[in-house]
This record gives C-alpha cells, sequence and structure tokens, in this order.
C-alpha cells in the first residue's frame, strides 16, 4: 500500500508546482522558446474605455463575414450562363437568369439555413464598413494617429477602401436587378477616366458592358483576391497595434510611459470573447428579423430593364448622392470628351477624400510642428481645429449620403425634384463649411466648462436662511467602492493566505 | 542554455485581499447567479437552434434561436470578465521602440555601405539586371492588354440598328405603325438582338408614339419620327441606366438612377439633372408593308461620355 502512495506522491513531484498544464509549457518553450514572450503577452494591459471597443466590432464583423461567406461560395455559382428557372420560388417559374441569380435564389430558399447566412453575410458587411468609419472617427478625433501610429492609420484607411470596394463586389455578384444597375454605373465611372478609360473598362469585364466575364471574375476578386489583402492588411494592424501597445485616455496613473487597464488574460480574453458572441449574435438576429437585399422581389438582370428608387448600400451612397447634385459639365472637344459630370463627383471628389485622410498626420505634423511620439489621447474639444476639420468632412459625406435620396425626400416631402436637386446643391457646399466653425466654437465653450465631461460626484445644494444656495460635494458613503486605486503590475501569482508579514512575495524559482 | 535561464526569475505576487483582485461587482453573489441564468438560455437557445436546423424550421426562428443563444452567452460571458474578475487597474511599462544610437548607425551603415559598395563594383550587373527586370515589368503588362479583353476600336460607337433593321418590341414582334396609340410607350431592338446581353444593354431604344403624323424633334431631323413615332437611346448619357420612366403630360422621359430629364418633343434635351447630353435619337422610316425600321444606326454614340468620343 505504502509503495503505491508513495509512487503516486512520487510522479505528482516529479510534475512540477504546475501539473501537466506546466510541463506540457515546458515542452513547448524547449522547442520555441515561448515562455518569457508569453508572459508577457498574458500581461499585456488593455485600457477600459468604451470607444476602444468599436474597432473590435469591425473585427468580429470581419470574423462573421468569413464565416458566413465560407458557407454561401459553397452554393453559389458564380456563372453568366443563361437557364430558366424552375426551383422554389415559384412567381420566377419560367424565367431567363443567369446562373448567379439562380444559384443565389436557390441558396435562399433551398437550402437550409442559406437565407439567414446569406442576409446575416449582408448584415456583417454593413456594420462591418460602419464599423470602420466609426472606429477611425474615434481614432481621428482623439488623435490617436499621432506619431508614431500614421503607418496603421494608413493600414486602417486602406481597410477601409478595401472594406468598401469589396462590399461594392459582394452586393453585384448575385446579378438581379438593382446589382446589374450598379455594375453599369461603375462600368461608366470607369469609362469617365480620360485617356485609359475605355481600356481599363474593357480589360475589366472583357469587352463591352455587360458580356459575361464580370460576374466569375468579380467572384475571384471577392472571395480570393481582397479577402486576402484584408485579411494581411488586419494582421499588419494588429500586429502594428500589439507593438507599439494601446493609447490611452489621460488619467490618475497613466502617463505617456504605462498601459493602464485590464490584463490580456483572463479578463481582455473574457470580455472580448463574450463581445464576438454578442456581434454574432446580433448578426444572426438581424438577419432573422431585418430582410435585407431580397433579389427574388427584384428579379434577375435585363440591361433594358430598371426598378423605381435604386439605391446601393449605405456606405455607397455618398457616391450615388455626388452623382446626383454634380451639374452636368461635360467637357467636348478636340475630338474628345471629358465627362466632368461623372469624373469630379465619381473619382476626383473619392480620391480627394481618400488622399486628404491619408496624409492628415503628415499635414498636421507639419502645421502644429508636433514631432513628440504621443500615447496619450486628446479630448477632442481640447484640438478644436482638428475636430471642426473632421466634423466639416464628415458633415460633407453626410450630406452627400443624404443627397442619394433625392427622389425619396421630393416624394416624402411633397416637393418638387428640382426644388430638392437644387437646395441639395446648395446645402451640400453650405453645411459643411458652416459645420467648422460652429464645432470651433462649441470646442472653445467645452473648454471652459469646468470639468467638462468628467464624471461628476454628487452634490449636496442647501439653501442658507437668507435664502442663498451653494453647493458642496456629497460625503462619502461607507458602501462606495473606493472610486480609484493606484494601478499596480499584473502578479503572477495571488498568496493562498493574505499576506501579514513586510517581506513581499517574491519566490525565487531556480530553473 | 545560455545564462539568463540559470538566472532566478522573480515572479510578482498580491495577497488574496488585495484591492486590485477584488471583482468589481458590489454583490458577487447576485452577478453569478444572472450569469448562470445567462449562460443556461444560452445552451437552451442553442440546443433549439439544432432543433429548428434539424426540422428544417423557417428562416427566422433559425435565427432568432442561433441569435438568442449568441447573444445570452456572449453577455454572460463579458460580464463574468467585467464583474467578476480582478478590477485591476493593472499597469504595463511603456518601453521606447527606439534602439540606441549606436543600433541605429550600425543598421543604416549595413544597408548603405553594404549595397553601395556592391553596386558600385558591378556598375555594369546592375544596369543589366535592371533593365531585365524593366523589360519583364513591360511583358507582364501583355497578358493584361491582351487577355483581360479586346482593344476598344470603335466598339463604343456604334450598336446593331443598321439602314433597314426592322424595330422589334420585346417579345420579338415587328412593330407596325397602326400598333400604337398616342402616348403609348414601348422598349424596342433591331431585330434579332432582343433576347441578346448586348442588345439589351446597347440597342436598347424608346419607342414612344407622339401624334398622328410626322413629327419633327429638331431642325434636320424632319423625316426621322414618322407617323408620331420617336424612337431615342434608352441608354442615360449620364452613367447608362436605362430611361425607364415616361411622364406624359410633361413629355419627359426621366432616369430613375440620378433623375436626368429629357424632353421627348425636343429631341430628347436634358431640361434637368445631371445628363449631360440629349438621349441619341434614331431615324426611323415606315416601310411599303408599314412596318417601323430604321433608317441607319444612331448618328452619334449612345450612352455615357468616354475619351475617344468625339
Amino acid at each position: 500500500m505504502s509503495d503505491v502512495i508513495n509512487t503516486k506522491r512520487a510522479k505528482k513531484q516529479a510534475l512540477g508546482p504546475y501539473g501537466r498544464i506546466g510541463q506540457s509549457l515546458d515542452e513547448l518553450d524547449d522547442r520555441l522558446g515561448l515562455a518569457r514572450g508569453g508572459r508577457t503577452f498574458m500581461d499585456k494591459i488593455f485600457p477600459d474605455h468604451w470607444s476602444f471597443m468599436l474597432g473590435e466590432i469591425a473585427l468580429y464583423s470581419f470574423v462573421i463575414l468569413l464565416v458566413t461567406g465560407v458557407f454561401l461560395t459553397l452554393y453559389f455559382v458564380p456563372s453568366s450562363a443563361v437557364v430558366i428557372y424552375h426551383g422554389a420560388y415559384k412567381p420566377l417559374d419560367g424565367q431567363k437568369m443567369t446562373q448567379a441569380f439562380e444559384s443565389t435564389v436557390n441558396l435562399s430558399f433551398a437550402v437550409r439555413g442559406g437565407l439567414l447566412m446569406r442576409q446575416m453575410h449582408h448584415w456583417a458587411c454593413d456594420i462591418f464598413v460602419g464599423a470602420i468609419v466609426i472606429h477611425m472617427a474615434r481614432v481621428f478625433f482623439t488623435g490617436a494617429f499621432r506619431k508614431p501610429r500614421e503607418l496603421n492609420w494608413i493600414v486602417g484607411s486602406t481597410l477601409l477602401i478595401l472594406a468598401i470596394l469589396n462590399g461594392f463586389l459582394g452586393y453585384s455578384l448575385p446579378d438581379d436587378l438593382v446589382s446589374g444597375t450598379g455594375i453599369r454605373i461603375a462600368y461608366s465611372i470607369i469609362l469617365s477616366i480620360p485617356l485609359v478609360g475605355t481600356y481599363l473598362a474593357f480589360f475589366l469585364f472583357g469587352g463591352n458592358f455587360p458580356g459575361t466575364a464580370i460576374i466569375p471574375r468579380f467572384f475571384i476578386l471577392h472571395c480570393l483576391i481582397l479577402p486576402l489583402a484584408i485579411i494581411g492588411l488586419v494582421s499588419a494592424h494588429l500586429f502594428l497595434l500589439v507593438r507599439q501597445k494601446h493609447t490611452q485616455f489621460p488619467g490618475s496613473g497613466r502617463t505617456e510611459k504605462n498601459v493602464v487597464g485590464s490584463p490580456m488574460y483572463p479578463v481582455f480574453i473574457a470580455k472580448t470573447t463574450g463581445f464576438l458572441f454578442i456581434v454574432g449574435g446580433i448578426t444572426a438576429l438581424l438577419g432573422a428579423f431585418a430582410q435585407v437585399n431580397p433579389i427574388w422581389q427584384f428579379g434577375p438582370y435585363d440591361a433594358s430593364r430598371i426598378s423605381y428608387a435604386v439605391q446601393p448600400d449605405w456606405y455607397m451612397g455618398f457616391l450615388d448622392g455626388a452623382l446626383r447634385i454634380w451639374p452636368s459639365w461635360s467637357f467636348h472637344s478636340f475630338g474628345h470628351n471629358i465627362p466632368f459630370e461623372v469624373l469630379i463627383p465619381a473619382v476626383i471628389l473619392p480620391g480627394l477624400i481618400f488622399n486628404l485622410v491619408f496624409v492628415w498626420p503628415l499635414f498636421e505634423r507639419k502645421f502644429t510642428k508636433d514631432n513628440e511620439i504621443h500615447h496619450l489621447l486628446d479630448r477632442p474639444s481640447d484640438r478644436p481645429k482638428r475636430t471642426a476639420a473632421g466634423v466639416a468632412v464628415l458633415t460633407l459625406l453626410g450630406m452627400l449620403f443624404i443627397a442619394s435620396s433625392t427622389d425619396v425626400l421630393a416624394k416624402f416631402f411633397d416637393l418638387s425634384l428640382n426644388t430638392v436637386l437644387v437646395a441639395m446643391r446648395y446645402l451640400t457646399v453650405i453645411v459643411p463649411i458652416l459645420a467648422f466653425p460652429i464645432t470651433y466654437r462649441i470646442c472653445h465653450e467645452i473648454q471652459a466648462l469646468h470639468g467638462g465631461g468628467r464624471r461628476k460626484t454628487p452634490n449636496v445644494v442647501t439653501r442658507s436662511s437668507e435664502g442663498e444656495y451653494s453647493a458642496t460635494p456629497s460625503p462619502r458613503y461607507v458602501d462606495d467602492v473606493p472610486s480609484h486605486l493606484e494601478p499596480t503590475p499584473v502578479p503572477d501569482y495571488v498568496h493562498a493566505e493574505p499576506d501579514e508579514s513586510d517581506e513581499s512575495g517574491v519566490r525565487v524559482v531556480d530553473r | 542554455m545560455s545564462d539568463e535561464h540559470r538566472t532566478p526569475v522573480s515572479l510578482k505576487g498580491l495577497p488574496a485581499n488585495d484591492p486590485h483582485l477584488q471583482p468589481a461587482a458590489r454583490n458577487p453573489e447576485l452577478v453569478e447567479r444572472v450569469i448562470s441564468v445567462c449562460f443556461i438560455l444560452g445552451a437552451l437557445f442553442v440546443a433549439g437552434f439544432g432543433a429548428c436546423y434539424w426540422i428544417n424550421a423557417q428562416p427566422w426562428k433559425l435565427g432568432a434561436t442561433l441569435g438568442g443563444g449568441l447573444l445570452f452567452l456572449g453577455i454572460g460571458v463579458v460580464a463574468w470578465g467585467k464583474y467578476l474578475m480582478p478590477r485591476g487597474p493593472f499597469v504595463e511599462e511603456r518601453h521606447t521602440l527606439a534602439n540606441s544610437e549606436a543600433d541605429r548607425q550600425a543598421f543604416a551603415a549595413a544597408i548603405v555601405e553594404r549595397g553601395a559598395d556592391v553596386v558600385q563594383r558591378r556598375k555594369l550587373l546592375g544596369g543589366l539586371l535592371g533593365g531585365g527586370m524593366g523589360i519583364f515589368g513591360i511583358v507582364a503588362l501583355f497578358p493584361l492588354l491582351r487577355s483581360l479583353g479586346p482593344l476598344p476600336k470603335t466598339t463604343l460607337d456604334h450598336t446593331d440598328w443598321r439602314s433597314g433593321s426592322y424595330v422589334v418590341d420585346q417579345s420579338g414582334h415587328r412593330v407596325q405603325v397602326g400598333d400604337y396609340a398616342i402616348g403609348s410607350i414601348a422598349t424596342v431592338f433591331p431585330e434579332g438582338t432582343q433576347n441578346t446581353d448586348r442588345g439589351q444593354a446597347v440597342d436598347q431604344t424608346v419607342l414612344i408614339r407622339v401624334s398622328n403624323e410626322g413629327f419633327t424633334t429638331m431642325k434636320g431631323r424632319e423625316t426621322w419620327a414618322p407617323h408620331g413615332y420617336v424612337a431615342y437611346s434608352k441608354v442615360c448619357t449620364h452613367l447608362g441606366c436605362p430611361v425607364g420612366l415616361y411622364e406624359q403630360e410633361l413629355q419627359l422621359l426621366v432616369c430613375p438612377c440620378h433623375q436626368s430629364m429629357f424632353n421627348v418633343t425636343n429631341g430628347a434635351v436634358p431640361q434637368f439633372g445631371p445628363a449631360p447630353r440629349p438621349l441619341p435619337q434614331l431615324p426611323l422610316y415606315v416601310d411599303s408593308a408599314g412596318y417601323l425600321r430604321s433608317q441607319s444606326d444612331y448618328r452619334e454614340a449612345v450612352g455615357p461620355g468616354f475619351w475617344e468620343r468625339s
């Protein structure tokens, strides 16, 4: 008997203080040398502020896009071959359509869970682009793009462009009446580029519009090339984030030389995994209850047909709006035509806006002559010029977005289309210009507010016998949790018993 | 094994009652109970998702159970992390990423000097390699030019309308003078293209009967609209959408994409919106048997603008 016990004890002792897991980690470290870096990674600190969650929404909706997208590729047929439909959806029975459209209808109605996956994919895309934009706004207004993070700003801005592009490509794949019109417009926009436009359009589409090459080509771009580019850039984005560590808002104990918050393991892992589930859950609920892009109602694409109130996905709205309100200035001379009515709103304007976004960090550095490294974030109101510029650009984009519904607005307010169009032309110029000084002024007002924006402690207001009012901070109640502690390094272990001696808990391990 | 692995590693410790290690919740037992409920509900919903999938339930049931399950599980895990784990705050040092001046010098020197050394001594090789790569770069463009698509040439300047093409509607029926009443509109094609992609995209034409007699939309087009049949290209000159809406009272053709409006009785001149040019008009005639036919192709390129358009 005692022999057995001894063997067990001996075995346990031989495993070391951390048991089998510890031993496996040792084996791993022997081969990969992971221990030191691994511990640093477990201790990595994530600042606790809700606005750092916006980038996570983007990341997780991208995860959902990948998962649902893989499902869709199993059933989608990227072909322009013409077939006659005889499927589950009776109203389309006998209609002529491409295999792309037929397979999209089939995967919506005949594949179990297919419609849900398709709607989740579409919703996740809308959320993806939206989260990127809001995340970028946060980074911009708090000055998180400043040195040393200019490169990551550029990586992120490129990701936005790729996301918009891939969203448009995916939206085009089903070859329905609305998306086909979108492709037609894209073709015309490419045509408008002087000198090379016709060549670019012919090479991309394999000839004159529509041709049969575009669906398979968009499929390869949408499912392979752009996702690879996005995955690569997302990895670079996260690598730079880990390498340069997080920014943080100023506050007690927070300096340029530290990061205060929760450690990667276990707190951040728990929060972020839960958040992945929440984003997935909300996307699934949207997919279940909010119908999006019901292509069987639009019908298959036919270049000579169109439906009323044609509108693209929300992130293409600013382009559509710009195309609607730009005047019909066209250049005809010397045997050539430069279609400025398309070139300026659809090529030059977005080019200018995105280039402004790309060079903003350099521009601001030139302007402020601030070449320091910054890890503490700005309050937007403390940088009125930057904030006003950002608000002005966002307002411009917002006005263009509204302009993409001129026909809907005219119908809703019972105005003539002409009135709405002319009004939108003026407003799109005036409102952003007004937004700048107004935002600038508001920033200064907020700066003047004492302690504005910070969390208030309750005040007790008393009236004296003379009728004079005065406010004093309320006393702290016994069960109040102390509002803040000095931050401490993440401990590696916790004493089983409360430490009573003066000695700090330093264990020396011989390895 | 290097020496640093032999040095004792000091582990940082905190006493169990340290305030940093306490959960953030004031009442952890209650939070724990709430989280348990979340996890139970999450598990039930996810199981329900499996059941719905098994019986092939409607899509909204699949989504509701999947979404509800993920949502409850997610809320539970986030609450666990937020309220029951050590609340901190914890801190981490931030080290400067920049290396020492000596390291930078060594790095820059290695790149600049080594490279300069190699290239300067072998200028001929460098030039030849550069030339070869340059040629490869140009050659690599060839597949882009020749395989991806044909050269545009004059493709965009022409449609399939020819001198004498019969005007047919979407079902291929040849249009005769008596077929349409005043105010009628139809989409027509040159016979034979009504079912092709190219026909629908390029040749599509709106045919409107505006009167009983020959109608002149513009000077020089006196014979183009026999018996009041006016034909315009249906491809919008703005971005190529089909100009599909006809406002009969105002005699306007409206493009539903960006609301350009074209005056039907006045040569389809744009009256409103972003379109820069009138819709090209197709010259028609009526043959001896009473069929509508085209005198020729459009006299100019249809559709949106491009560089080579004269």
